[in-house]
């Protein structure tokens, strides 16, 4: 691997990290503020999807999501799925740490504990 | 809802890995990612990769509207597991040592997250207003 294609490969997974945690946590922060919907019935998660992207939070998480999204497609064509999964396992941890910092999420240590064992299980199974 | 979000998640990552195979490799230059697009937008197997990532979206979005972002987030990987087993049982695949370790830790871990209180913040102003 030469040294542009670690950077190049580095600058992806940062995106891709980055992106789908920094979106997730705004689109949760804009769900928080939208509220569940009544029912599970198509017309009420109609009317819940409608209240959802009416809320601004949604409209900064989406675009994060889509660079995200992007980086993962570019990934994908260059490295194989055995590389790219297990790096972006980081993002378990990541996205945690924002719940507990941005979201104000009480995460407990057996919450952690749960994370982590996740994140090394989705590293060993995409190894093979 | 759980189960709707990680069967549209893996389906919808496998049908993208499938169509940016096709494609082959992106080329990191302004037209390189030009054609790439065009090529992305044109595939039919993308867009149903994209039809089960919407599923996923909107079951994404309804449990997020109740539950706690790192309850959430972990259940996803239980996907991983669920693919393990399907490939053991319908394709009778022999899964390496390894795998079954990370299959057992992705268990764990979920039961472990699911263990934990949903939601730990409160309901928001904007709730108890509207």
């Amino acid at each position: 691997m030469t040294h542009d294609v670690v950077w190049r490969d580095a600058l992806l997974l940062s995106v891709l990290i980055f992106g789908s945690t920094g979106g997730e946590i705004a689109i949760t922060y804009g769900m928080k503020a939208t509220g569940e919907p009544a029912h599970l019935r198509p017309k009420a998660l109609l009317k819940f999807l409608g209240r959802a992207v009416r809320n601004g939070w949604f409209w900064v998480g989406v675009p994060m999501m889509a660079a995200s999204f992007y980086a993962l497609l570019m990934l994908l064509s260059w490295e194989p799925i055995s590389f790219v999964i297990p790096a972006s396992a980081l993002s378990y941890v990541i996205g945690t740490l924002g719940a507990k910092y941005i979201l104000r999420e009480d995460v407990t240590s057996a919450r952690w504990a749960g994370v982590l064992l996740v994140c090394a299980g989705v590293v060993l199974v995409t190894l093979g | 809802m759980i189960l709707a979000m990680v069967v549209c998640a893996n389906t919808g990552d496998l049908l993208l890995k499938r169509g940016m195979t096709q494609i082959g490799a992106v080329q990191l230059s302004v037209s390189g990612i030009h054609h790439a697009f065009f090529l992305t937008v044109t595939s039919g197997t993308i867009w149903i990769g994209i039809f089960f990532l919407t599923g996923f979206m909107i079951s994404y979005m309804t449990v997020l509207s109740w539950a706690d972002y790192s309850y959430v987030m972990p259940a996803g990987a239980f996907g991983y597991a669920v693919l393990t087993l399907l490939a053991v049982v319908f394709l009778h695949e022999s899964v390496s040592p390894r795998r079954w370790i990370g299959v057992a830790l992705i268990c764990i871990g979920v039961l472990l997250v699911g263990q934990t209180k949903p939601r730990t913040t409160q309901v928001s102003a904007v709730q108890v207003i509207a």
